[in-house]
């Protein structure tokens, strides 16, 4: 076998430690060459390996009835009745779009769709959950901007529709930006594929865009190392993406499955041909010969090593049956998509690379993707505050100006500058668009016997500053409140994926906060009977200024037997009545008016019954279910205020509301106002149906939509009313985002 | 009666508008590659970024094989509907007036608009009354219609604008607010705004389904004894 | 044999071109100043057999001549022989 040099770059600089490069030693039995020093520091980084998280996350419940594709697949699946599978993944394209945010944020959303149809389901739809720095910053505005208008050029363009998200702005995101994507995809069960390479001398087929020197080290020298002052030079690393090409890719995977002419399916995302041809291989227990010299190439005269970790766009490989070779070119061909068969299946147990008939690369399989070495944490629970106050920008103590300040902030206003984008109607199944529910409603195929039209719910949703305050509660917070927005449409969760952006783990205080949050996702989920389908983990988010704050987010899917009863949030008619319902402790430390007042971050969040707030999401679902209630809507960022705000402004009806018990003014109003926590809801309907809630719920009437009709009334002790005008607090809710973004 | 809806590589709305054409009538699609129409009663020209929007929206699909079919059933006579992506190719392939610019904001936008109908009675619009409003949602980068002074004057006085956007709705600066205009001989009809995302009630309004309603009567009003 | 032209396409003067005018307001914002009348068109280059087919292609597809105008360039000017 032909011996290339070792490169002069050592191990070290592709990121490897000694014992890592060591071990490499071991497993070949001698000293790696260029090609194998390249595809070990790819499979052995952080964001293929999972080396620090993976141990943690056998924490998390992965069974349930509904689960049909757990974790470890290109993406989770659920049964959602009448034999079909919602698919779905969420990943995340941190450290690229903090690069380039057009492109990161756009192949982002690239990478998680191919995922979906890389498991045989066609992508329905995509959510995305941002978070960057303050938006005082020019940084921030412009990422902001990018990655939404890249996001929106990949899912328009495409034609899938972009149907929800979540968008924060806070310090800490500032250095190190959070994009995170989220697709779904719809499927028959016996459609779904598996990626295991299978069948000693099948062919492997590689299809779709030529192969260039997009992204070349991406995995290891961008995901898993802090961000420092030298990444201006890490932008020739950065993908970039064309989803015209991944539209013709798309219909002719879902159609080489439909046909049923592959044995197996994958998509090439980080570390390209590495990660993928090796997954494959090790999914079969078998093992696969690569010829480099047979990919089609976008620039010439590319190396070895280069094609091999190359992570360019648009690209998949398939394991296809001799006698099929033909019928699949064919298909590709109609779909103007390349494909060239660039290897077999073996039964070596070795990945080997060849060129031009040469062995350039030799390596057993399992030392690539099992034997990386899993490291475990050292957490320690810091002793001093990690994160500095956030500056203070509101001065005023008076509720009449919290309201509108709470509206017009940038992590409540109105996000319809964004989501306007966004194409949330393509393929006809848009039940609930954004804003007008707490978590998008998508329309299943009519059903077999003809009866209501059943839909799925999903809601993407995660916490920073909150799990900053407690990263064990925080993160429950963040498991109930996805559940809370699925129950208030009506639906019942049936599977979970997620996404953990965290800092980095070598570091003892990090290290805790991803414990703790692991900790509390899993007890979350048990507690839910919600298991995790898949997920992705995005570490070393941290410069020079310190760490990102622990930011766990949820992707939640769910059902609703009968679409035409899928709930809304805005008070829709006048004369209902309104009531708050659930085991809410509204609580100011770590709240949204906390920020603005810029009071430091507190230790730790108060405890939650989260078995009572279930059985108040379970009823109040329920009761959305049965037709019974006119409007419900989940408490967050602002509290009870912010949500009746909210209430008032979707559908263009005021409401007068009591909260005379409290005292007219002072801290004890300004914490049931505006005070956050999880179980709280605002519901309207007619009155006999809250008042049977009541019997199996925390339910208190607290006032009437309209009367007026054109304003917020709330009547305080003492005779003492506030009340704002709905279009004071549509123009404050409208402008907070707008006037940053520029018409 | 049958429609026909074209599906060019890149279109995304063709299945959407072949689920809209189902509700009034049967509905084929025609690959981008064929030149035959299968004999349809009408063909559909729906939304999406054929050919990923490459060159000029529409500038490269108007020469599709299937294209060359449809010029020349338009020039025939044959009732021709683009919507979005669509109406741009027709007026590429020059069979509509005017060209589509970017829109003014110069972002895409996805937005329920009022369209008011500026003419009734024709081969599109005959189960709508002058005047009506429609609230249909409109999704696009590149919807601003433009016409040369003269064009425009002779578009307006022949009665050829058939949609409007209502004061205020339009987002993309099209001249006059004109949101859908069809050719002088009236059988081909092009307009940004998505009519057949507007004919389900669990999705929305269901005003959209008059446009395709229209075509059908018209179809089966004409049809030979 | 084979020579390299350049296609400059232009809209055509009078048109609403919003890509000239977001740039135009992006530079002084940037710090440039004395900037104007901004405008934002598209280079199509290509190895032509026969330069006389260079009009017909403008026509016919790497322009619409009802919102955009052409100009054709030499790329590789060199004496004539």
């Amino acid at each position: 076998m032909s011996q290339p040099e070792a490169p002069v770059a050592p191990h070290r600089a592709l990121g490897l430690t000694d014992a890592e490069y060591e071990l490499i030693l071991e497993k070949l039995g001698r000293e790696p060459n260029a090609v194998e020093l390249s595809m070990f520091s790819l499979m052995w980084s952080e964001h293929c390996a999972y080396k620090h998280s993976k141990k943690l996350l056998g924490q998390l419940p992965v069974e349930g009835p509904y689960l049909l594709l757990g974790p470890g697949e290109n993406a989770g699946a659920v049964d959602v009745g009448d034999g079909l599978a919602i698919a779905f993944k969420v990943e995340s394209h941190n450290h690229p779009s903090a690069v380039e945010p057009f492109q990161g944020a756009a192949t982002g959303v690239g990478g998680i769709l191919r995922d979906i149809f890389a498991v045989g389901a066609r992508p329905i739809a995509v959510l995305d959950s941002l978070r960057f720095g303050e938006l005082d910053s020019a940084r921030s505005r412009y990422l902001l901007e990018h990655a939404v208008a890249g996001i929106g050029h990949y899912g328009n363009s495409i034609g899938v529709p972009t149907i929800g998200g979540e968008l924060y702005f806070e310090g800490p995101y500032e250095q190190n930006c959070l994009v995170n994507a989220m697709a779904l995809g719809i499927a028959e069960h016996d459609r779904l594929i598996r990626s295991a390479a299978t069948g000693p001398g099948n062919v492997l087929i590689l299809f779709g865009a030529l192969t260039g020197r997009d992204g070349i080290g991406g995995a290891s020298v961008l995901a898993s190392a802090e961000l420092g002052d030298a990444d201006a030079d890490k932008r020739p690393t950065v993908q970039i993406g064309d989803p015209f090409a991944e539209k013709k890719l798309m219909e002719c995977s879902l159609e080489l499955l439909d046909r049923e002419l592959l044995v197996s399916l994958q998509d090439l995302g980080a570390a390209g041909l590495t990660s993928s041809s090796s997954e494959m291989a090790s999914k079969g227990g078998l093992g696969l010969d690569i010829h480099v010299d047979r990919v089609p190439l976008r620039e010439p005269g590319m190396e070895p090593f280069e094609i091999m970790v190359s992570e360019s766009q648009e690209r998949m490989l398939c394991v296809v049956e001799p006698h099929r070779v033909d019928d699949v070119i064919a298909v590709c061909e109609k779909w103007e998509t390349t494909a060239t068969a660039i290897g077999e299946v073996t039964d070596s147990g070795r990945l080997r690379v060849l060129s031009g008939g040469d062995v350039v690369g030799d390596m057993p399989v399992e030392a690539l993707v099992d034997d990386c070495p899993l490291y475990d944490l050292a957490p320690e629970k810091p002793s001093a505050p990690i994160y500095p106050a956030p500056r203070r920008t509101l001065e005023s103590d008076d509720p009449a100006a919290i309201l509108p300040a709470l509206l017009r902030s940038a992590n409540i206003a109105d996000r319809r500058p964004v989501f306007e984008q966004y194409d949330c109607v393509v393929q006809s199944r848009t039940v609930r668009r954004p804003d007008e529910a707490d978590a998008a409603v998508l329309l299943l195929p009519s059903p077999a016997d003809g009866g209501a039209r059943a839909a799925i719910a999903v809601s993407i949703d995660g916490s920073g500053r909150r799990v900053a305050c407690d990263p064990y509660r925080g993160t429950v917070e963040a498991v109930l409140e996805c559940a809370a927005n699925l129950a208030c449409v009506g639906a019942e969760p049936l599977g979970l994926t997620n996404c953990l952006n965290f800092g980095n783990p070598e570091k003892p205080h990090i290290a805790w906060q991803l414990s703790e949050s692991v900790r509390g996702m899993a007890d979350a989920c048990r507690a839910l009977d919600v298991p995790v389908v898949g997920g992705n983990v995005s570490l070393y988010n941290e410069g020079p200024e310190g760490p990102i704050y622990p930011t766990p987010v949820v992707g939640m899917v769910g059902r609703l037997p009968d679409a035409a009863r899928a709930g809304r949030l805005g008070f829709a008619v006048e004369g209902d009545a309104i009531a708050f319902a659930g085991p809410f402790q509204p609580s100011l430390p770590g709240s949204e008016l906390a920020k603005l007042r810029g009071e430091a971050l507190p230790d730790g969040l108060p405890e939650v019954d989260v078995l009572v707030v279930r059985r108040t999401q379970e009823t109040i679902r329920d009761a959305v279910r049965r037709g019974e209630l006119r409007s419900a809507h989940d408490v967050a960022e602002g509290g009870l205020a912010v949500a009746l705000a909210e209430c008032c402004l979707a559908a263009g009806h005021g409401a007068q509301v009591d909260f005379r018990g409290v005292g007219p003014s002072g801290e004890r109003l300004a914490e049931l106002l505006f005070g956050e926590g999880p179980g709280g809801f605002v519901l309207s309907g007619p009155r006999p149906a809250l008042a049977a809630l009541a019997r199996e719920i925390q339910l208190t009437f607290v006032g009437v939509v309209g009367a007026p009709g054109d304003a917020l009334e709330l009547s305080l002790d003492d005779d003492a009313t506030l009340s704002w005008p709905l279009a004071e607090l549509r123009e404050a809710r409208a402008s907070g985002l707008a006037e940053h973004i520029g018409a | 009666m049958k429609f026909g809806v074209l599906r060019f590589p890149g279109t995304c709305d063709e299945v959407d508008a072949q689920l809209a054409c189902e509700r009034v009538g049967e509905a084929v699609i025609l690959w981008h590659g064929d030149r035959d129409l299968q004999g349809v009663d009408a063909i559909v020209v729906p939304g999406g970024f054929s050919y990923g929007d490459y060159l000029r929206v529409g500038a490269i699909a108007r020469f599709a094989p299937i294209m060359e079919s449809v010029v020349e059933y338009a020039r025939a006579g044959g009732i021709v509907l683009g919507i979005c992506n669509g109406f741009q190719v027709l007026c590429e392939a020059g069979l509509l007036p005017g060209a589509l610019l970017p829109n003014k904001s110069l972002r895409f936008v996805c937005r329920q608009v009022d369209l008011v109908v500026e003419r009734g009675g024709t081969r599109f619009t005959n189960a709508c009354t002058e005047g009506e409003r429609l609230s249909i949602p409109a999704k696009h980068t590149t919807g601003c219609w433009y016409a040369p002074p003269a064009l425009h004057e002779r578009v307006e006085a022949n009665g050829q604008v058939l949609l409007r956007y209502a004061p205020g709705e339009s987002f993309n600066g099209s001249l006059a607010d004109v949101a859908g205009v069809c050719n002088e001989a009236g059988n081909v009809f092009g307009l940004m705004p998505h009519p057949e995302h507007a004919v389900d009630p669990l999705t929305g309004s269901v005003d959209g389904l008059k446009l395709f309603q229209s075509i059908h009567d018209h179809i089966a009003a004409h049809v030979a004894a | 044999m084979s020579q390299r032209y350049r296609v400059l396409v232009r809209p055509k003067a009078g048109i609403l071109d919003p890509q000239g005018q977001a740039v135009e307001r992006a530079l002084p914002a940037l710090g440039f100043k004395g900037v104007a009348n901004v405008h934002v068109g598209r280079l199509i280059e290509l190895d032509v057999d026969d330069a006389s087919h260079l009009p017909a292609m403008c026509e016919k597809l790497l322009a619409n001549p009802l919102i955009e105008d052409y100009e054709i360039v030499d790329a590789a000017p060199h004496a004539v022989s």
